[in-house]
This record gives C-alpha cells, sequence and structure tokens, in this order.
C-alpha cells in the first residue's frame, strides 16, 4: 500500500507542537540580571530552528518507518547541510543539533541494511569466532593506541590531562567490575576504597616519607582490609540491601574524613604530596634537597609534559594490571564461582559454595584495585580533600560498569571514554553540555539496554575453535 | 538390611501456627532410591529443605551416616551440608547458572576441590602444574557426565538456552559433580514428556547402581516413582501415613484415601 504523505505531516506537526509547547519556556525566555532587577531575554529564533529540526527528524523519521528510506536520507543530508552551513545561527550548539539530527536520520536509514549485515555474519557458525577475533584485535589496537598516545604530534597537555583521568575511571571500572558485573554486588559506596587509597597514600608520604612505590601496595592492603571490614557483616544482605548499605559506607568514609582534623586536616585537605618518582628521581625543575630530577638523571632538557606523561604510563600500567588480574580470576574456580553467585546464590548454596567467603574475596579485591587507583590520584593531585570522594563518584563508576556492559573489559574502556570523555569535549557546549550527556546515555540505554559489550565470553571452552585442548587456556 | 545413608528422626517444622511437618521420621538406605510421595502441600519440599540446610527444623535430628562418623545436618551452615555430608540436591524451579556454559556448570559444582588445588587462587594465578592437572581432571569429570546425559555437543551453550528437559538432566549432573553421597532431587520428571521422563529412569537407576549414590527423590509422575523406587515414604498433611516398599504402599488404604479421597468424599463426587 502507498504510505500517505498527509498523515505524516501530520504526525510531525504534532511531534513540533509539543517540542515548541515545552521548548518555549526552556529555551523561549532566559532570565537575565538588566542591573534593575532580573528580566527576560527572548530567544525565538533559537526556538524555530529548534522545531523546524524537530519537525524535520520526525516526518524522516516516519518516512524511514514506511520504507521511504531515501527519502528520509535525504532529508537527513539536508538538515546535515544546514547544520554545517556557514550561515549564522544564535548559538553554535544549534549548529550541532542540526547535524546531530540529520546523522541521526541518515543512521536511521542505514541500520536496517546494517542490522541485516550483521545477523547475517552472527548467524553464520564462523560469526561467533569473527565477534571473538574482533574483539581481541580492538583491544589490541585500543592498547597500541594508548602506548604510543603520549607521542602523537596532536596530542597537547589538555588531551594527556583527560587522558590519564579517563584512565584513572577505566581502571576504576576495572575494579568495580569485579564486585558488581561478575560476583554481582551492587557496591554504592565504591570511592569510599578510593579515598581510603588515597588517604593512604598523602598521610603515609607527608608523615613518614615513604615513596610512592612502596606506599602503593600498603594502600591496596589497607584499601582491601576495609573492604572486608565492610563486607564481613553486610554481605548477608542481599540486592538493595547491600546496595543501601555500601551507599552509607561510602558516606560514613567521607564524613570521617571531614571531621577527623587531626589525622586528615578535615575539610583543608592534605597538601603537597610528592608525586611518583622513576628510581628515585622526581619530576620537578628545582628537585629537593638530596633528590636527583628526571631531567639531571638522563640529561633530557626539564619538561613539564614529562611529569604528566610519567603520571600516564603509571595508570596505564595500573590498569592494565587490573585487567590482566580480572581476565585471569574469572577462570580460576573462584572467579567461575563469582559469577555463579551473582547467577544464583541458592544454587551455589546447595553446591557447598560457601557464599559469604567468595564475596568477601570479591568485595576486599575490588577495594584493593581501589585503593591502588586512590593513591595514584593523590600522587597525581599531590592535593586531596574529602570533596574528591562524593557520592556522584561512585554513581559515575557504577554508570561506566553498566553502561559499559556487566562484566565485559572492553565495554568499561568505551563507557569511560564516552562518560568522561564526552562531558569534556562537549565543554564548547557550555550549559548544554550535561543535556548532552545525559543524551548520550539515554541513547546508549536505548539501543543498548544491556550495555555496549552485553556479550558474555565463557571462560572455558570444551570445543575451542581452534582445537587446542580446553584446559590449556581457550583464548581470553 | 543395611545401615541407614540418612536417618531423620522426630523432624518437625512450623512456620508460626502453620505445622508443615509433624513428627516424620523415615530413613534412607545407600545404593537405594527412596521416594517421598504425597499430594500437593504434604510437606515433602520442606524435609528437603530441612534436609539440605535451608530450613532450620524446629525439632528433630538429621543423622548422615559417613563411614563410621555420623553427622548432624542440622547443626551445620547450608554450605557444609553439600560439603562435609555430601547431601547434594536440585530444585523443583530449575536453578541452573544460566548464562555460564554447562560446562561451566559442572565446572562450579567442583568448585571446593579446585579451590583446594589452586591454593586458594595463589597457585592458580601463577598456573602452577598441579593446579592445571586438577583442572584438567575437572573438565574430564565434568565431561564424563555430559556425555552421560547427552550433553556433550552442547557444552559450550549457556545454560539457559538448553531445552527444558536437557536443563533437567544438566542439573542433576550438576549436584552429582559435588560427588555427593546422597542426591536429594526435587520433582526431577515435572514437565518431562514420557521419553523424557523415561530417560531419567535410567539415568537415576545408573545413579544409583553405578555411582553408589543414594537417591532421595520427591516425585508426582508415578511412572518414575513406581518403577525405579527401592523404598516409598508417603507423606499427608505434613504427617507420614505410610512406608514401605512400591508394591505394598500401593495396596495401603490410608495412601488410597489420601489420593483419591475417603469413600464419603467419593461418594460426594459421584
Amino acid at each position: 500500500m502507498e504510505p500517505r504523505l498527509a498523515p505524516m505531516l501530520k504526525d510531525a506537526a504534532i511531534t513540533a507542537f509539543v517540542a515548541a509547547a515545552l521548548g518555549i519556556f526552556i529555551v523561549g525566555f532566559r532570565t537575565v540580571d538588566i542591573g534593575t532587577g532580573l528580566g527576560f531575554e527572548y530567544h525565538f529564533v533559537d526556538l524555530a530552528i529548534a522545531v523546524a529540526t524537530v519537525f524535520c527528524g520526525r516526518l524522516g523519521l516516519s518516512l524511514a518507518a514506511n520504507g521511504r528510506r531515501w527519502p528520509s536520507m535525504a532529508l537527513g543530508a539536508v538538515l546535515i547541510l544546514v547544520g554545517i552551513a556557514p550561515m549564522r545561527m544564535p548559538s553554535d550548539f544549534l549548529h550541532w543539533f542540526v547535524a546531530l539530527a540529520g546523522v541521526l536520520l541518515i543512521g536511521r536509514g542505514i541500520s536496517p541494511w546494517a542490522t541485516d549485515a550483521v545477523t547475517s555474519v552472527q548467524a553464520s557458525p564462523s560469526g561467533e569466532r569473527a565477534r571473538e577475533v574482533g574483539t581481541k584485535w580492538f583491544g589490541w589496537m585500543l592498547l597500541a593506541a594508548a602506548v604510543l598516545l603520549p607521542f602523537m604530534p596532536f596530542v597537547d597537555q589538555k588531551t594527556m590531562d583527560l587522558s590519564v583521568l579517563i584512565l584513572t575511571y577505566v581502571m576504576l571500572g576495572w575494579g568495580l567490575n569485579i564486585v558488581v558485573g561478575l560476583a554481582g554486588l551492587l557496591d554504592l559506596g565504591y570511592v569510599a576504597f578510593y579515598a581510603v587509597g588515597a588517604y593512604s597514600y598523602a598521610l603515609l608520604s607527608t608523615q613518614f616519607g615513604l615513596g610512592f612505590w612502596a606506599v602503593l601496595p600498603i594502600a591496596g592492603m589497607i584499601a582491601a582490609l576495609f573492604g572486608v571490614l565492610l563486607g564481613f557483616p553486610v554481605l548477608r544482605l542481599r540486592g538493595d540491601y547491600l546496595a543501601i548499605v555500601t551507599l552509607g559506607f561510602g558516606e560514613i568514609i567521607r564524613l570521617v574524613l571531614l571531621n577527623w582534623v587531626d589525622l586528615t586536616n578535615g575539610p583543608a585537605g592534605i597538601g603537597s604530596i610528592p608525586g611518583p618518582t622513576l628510581f628515585g628521581a622526581v619530576f620537578s625543575e628545582t628537585p629537593p634537597a638530596g633528590q636527583r630530577s628526571f631531567s639531571e638523571m638522563t640529561g633530557i632538557a626539564f619538561d613539564a609534559n614529562h611529569r604528566l606523561i610519567y603520571l600516564y604510563y603509571i595508570i596505564l600500567l595500573l590498569a592494565l594490571i587490573t585487567n590482566a588480574f580480572t581476565q585471569r580470576m574469572r577462570r580460576l574456580p573462584v572467579g567461575r564461582a563469582w559469577e555463579a553467585l551473582r547467577e544464583d546464590e541458592i544454587a551455589c548454596r546447595a553446591l557447598g559454595i560457601n557464599p559469604t567467603n567468595t564475596k568477601l574475596t570479591a568485595f576486599a579485591i575490588g577495594a584493593m584495585f581501589a585503593g591502588f587507583a586512590g593513591s595514584f590520584f593523590a600522587a597525581k593531585q599531590r592535593f586531596i580533600s574529602p570533596e574528591s570522594f562524593v557520592f556522584i563518584e561512585s554513581a559515575i563508576i557504577l554508570a561506566i560498569v553498566v553502561l559499559g556492559g556487566m562484566g565485559s573489559q572492553i565495554g568499561i574502556v568505551l563507557a569511560a571514554v564516552l562518560l568522561i570523555g564526552l562531558p569534556e569535549w562537549f565543554r564548547e557546549l557550555g550549559s548544554y553540555r550535561m543535556l548532552a550527556f545525559g543524551l548520550a546515555m539515554v541513547l546508549i540505554m536505548v539501543f543498548r539496554p544491556r550495555g555496549i559489550v552485553a556479550h558474555r565470553r565463557p571462560s572455558i571452552l570444551l570445543h575451542p575453535p581452534n582445537g587446542r585442548p580446553p584446559y590449556l587456556g581457550g583464548g581470553r | 538390611m543395611s545401615a541407614a545413608l540418612i536417618e531423620v528422626e522426630h523432624l518437625t517444622m512450623r512456620f508460626g501456627g502453620l505445622l508443615a511437618v509433624d513428627d516424620v521420621s523415615f530413613s534412607a538406605r545407600p545404593r537405594e532410591i527412596t521416594a517421598i510421595i504425597g499430594p500437593n502441600g504434604a510437606g515433602k519440599t520442606t524435609v528437603f529443605n530441612c534436609i539440605t540446610g535451608f530450613y532450620m527444623p524446629t525439632v528433630g535430628r538429621l543423622t548422615v551416616h559417613a563411614g563410621d562418623r555420623p553427622m548432624l545436618l542440622e547443626r551445620m551452615m547450608g554450605h557444609e551440608i553439600a560439603r562435609k555430608a555430601g547431601v547434594a540436591r536440585t530444585f523443583q524451579n530449575i536453578r541452573l547458572f544460566s548464562g555460564m556454559t554447562a560446562l561451566e556448570n559442572l565446572l562450579v559444582a567442583q568448585h571446593n576441590r579446585l579451590m583446594r588445588a589452586s591454593g586458594w587462587s595463589v597457585l592458580g594465578l601463577i598456573g602452577a602444574a598441579s593446579f592445571q592437572q586438577a583442572e584438567a581432571a575437572a573438565i574430564e569429570t565434568a565431561r564424563g557426565w555430559l556425555e552421560r546425559i547427552g550433553l556433550l555437543a552442547d557444552a559450550d551453550r549457556p545454560a539457559g538456552e538448553l531445552p527444558y528437559g536437557a536443563q533437567r538432566r544438566l542439573e542433576i549432573a550438576r549436584a552429582m559433580c559435588t560427588t555427593p553421597r546422597l542426591l536429594c532431587l526435587d520433582e526431577p520428571a515435572a514437565g518431562l514428556n514420557p521419553h523424557e521422563s523415561s530417560e531419567l529412569n535410567e539415568l537415576l537407576v545408573s545413579i544409583r547402581d553405578r555411582d553408589g549414590v543414594g537417591v532421595l527423590l520427591i516425585e508426582h509422575d508415578m511412572s518414575v516413582v513406581m518403577s525405579i523406587s527401592d523404598h516409598l515414604v508417603v507423606l499427608d498433611y505434613g504427617r507420614k501415613i505410610a512406608e514401605g516398599p512400591p508394591a505394598q504402599v500401593r495396596l495401603d488404604p490410608a495412601v488410597i484415601r489420601a489420593y483419591l479421597g475417603a469413600e464419603e468424599d467419593e461418594a460426594a463426587n459421584a
């Protein structure tokens, strides 16, 4: 049957009307300080452009849904052209908005073909194998890119800072993945262990003069100890109850840090924390008495970026250790027991697995990695205060794990890049920044409800495709 | 008459005002299939949950005789019952680890042995040869069971994707991988077609004869119960109303009354 244009136009008009009704207050008016009080600034041109875009977008979607993919994609192309055209719009964001709508329409047009292609590949017996190999290659490429990144010509200090931040969250995500993704324990207070690690390093280095590499394992142990201390009484709880207790624990740690002024210096925080050293060399133009600087040791002229590059490689190394450890644990009995606990605790008990001990190991190991990351954070910032360890941090780390696809290591990398990177890259959008962030999260949840990488790779195969005996590792 | 494998004495379980199990005593012998039957709500699953440590009995003693050491189940933690006393169970509603593969399910069941072999993960992390041997042996055990239940080709499929009958068999194999003395099966034939249920009979008989494991069985399917069980315990309203070999129990007037109703009820129904 020939799809008719009139109902589609009507539908698009209704959508545009709704957009206009919602947008008139959000976009159309802005209150500004005009000296004598508050006044209005009118943004009706913005509103008109946005509503027109919504109209075109809805029309394009209806066309695509009725099998008219080419007109829909043409409409998308027009939107992109309008978006990137050098004409004057009231704000840069509108350019983005219009162009993005066009991209989405074209994506909608292409997606049926893409889906067909993907399903036909996945349906074939080699599809599973292809995905496996693809993921592996993608992982190695990411790793190579990460190793080479500091030497890329386009990389400036800002990018390096951001990369260090992203890698910190990748590491935290991988650590929390043990607790949430593998063992299925919803931990809303993960940042507490991060704080314990950070304060361990800050106090041990400023009070006792211990170096970063000496404190790193100690900080991990202390954090793991806190994990056991918290875990022992509360791991009998399940699901929501555990989440609430861990949430409370996170807040308690923050409040203790805030109020135990004698130890932690309270809200003023701890400053002048020494940075990490490389074989005893510090990264500073004027090394403290009795210490050598990196430039003196190597003879390379001093450059403030060296410190940043060194920090970058430290966190890359720490993150990779976390990853390797997790991958290995997953294939050990304890790792399988974690996953089994996530699937069904009652069945685990009937098989003679001690649920409390098994959960405790997951909790302690997750806390240990947060402790490592925390001491890195303290060494990088050189100043810490309870401000850095608020609940929103736990929420972001958890969002990284969930959006990445519970239990997937590579998904967490992608999610960390999205969740930490996007808000930074979108700084130009100004106040629309968090809107774009929210949109990205919604899009992930709509299109990949089980996370970016939802595929679970078995920890062992009886019939591995390359014919190796199963107990020789069986691939990552 | 050989010694009992498990002795249930004066087992009573009360939930608030409800008396679910009332002073039930019976015993099951090794290398025998003991079936617990009874109408819905008779307390069969409650007896099971007491034996396997999911409920703490209000009154009563549950003794497992392993060698010359009697072990009291009601004093053990839930997970110790499978590990120390060697009592494994399956569930009325299947409880497989559905996201994990069939092989992984069977390996998780060998957790305690593997955990010791992996030196509580330390030896495993460094890839010690002793652990790799233990893991290879565990995989062989699992492979053997997958072959026995006809799932060898499906070893690497997630357990939740398997057909219903296969999931039932896999759950039994998983319980057997804990190397139990006593295997407790809660309605293993529920939802199976006649062909699958005769396959199940063969499997249970081979578990009894080949593996020498005592089986305790709750079942509604009388074709299963009557053809393979050596001993029957009949419960009704939480009380034991009959016990003995199948041929004797099926003629017991109390049992007939419990299943078909008393004569005046029959008259009323007719």
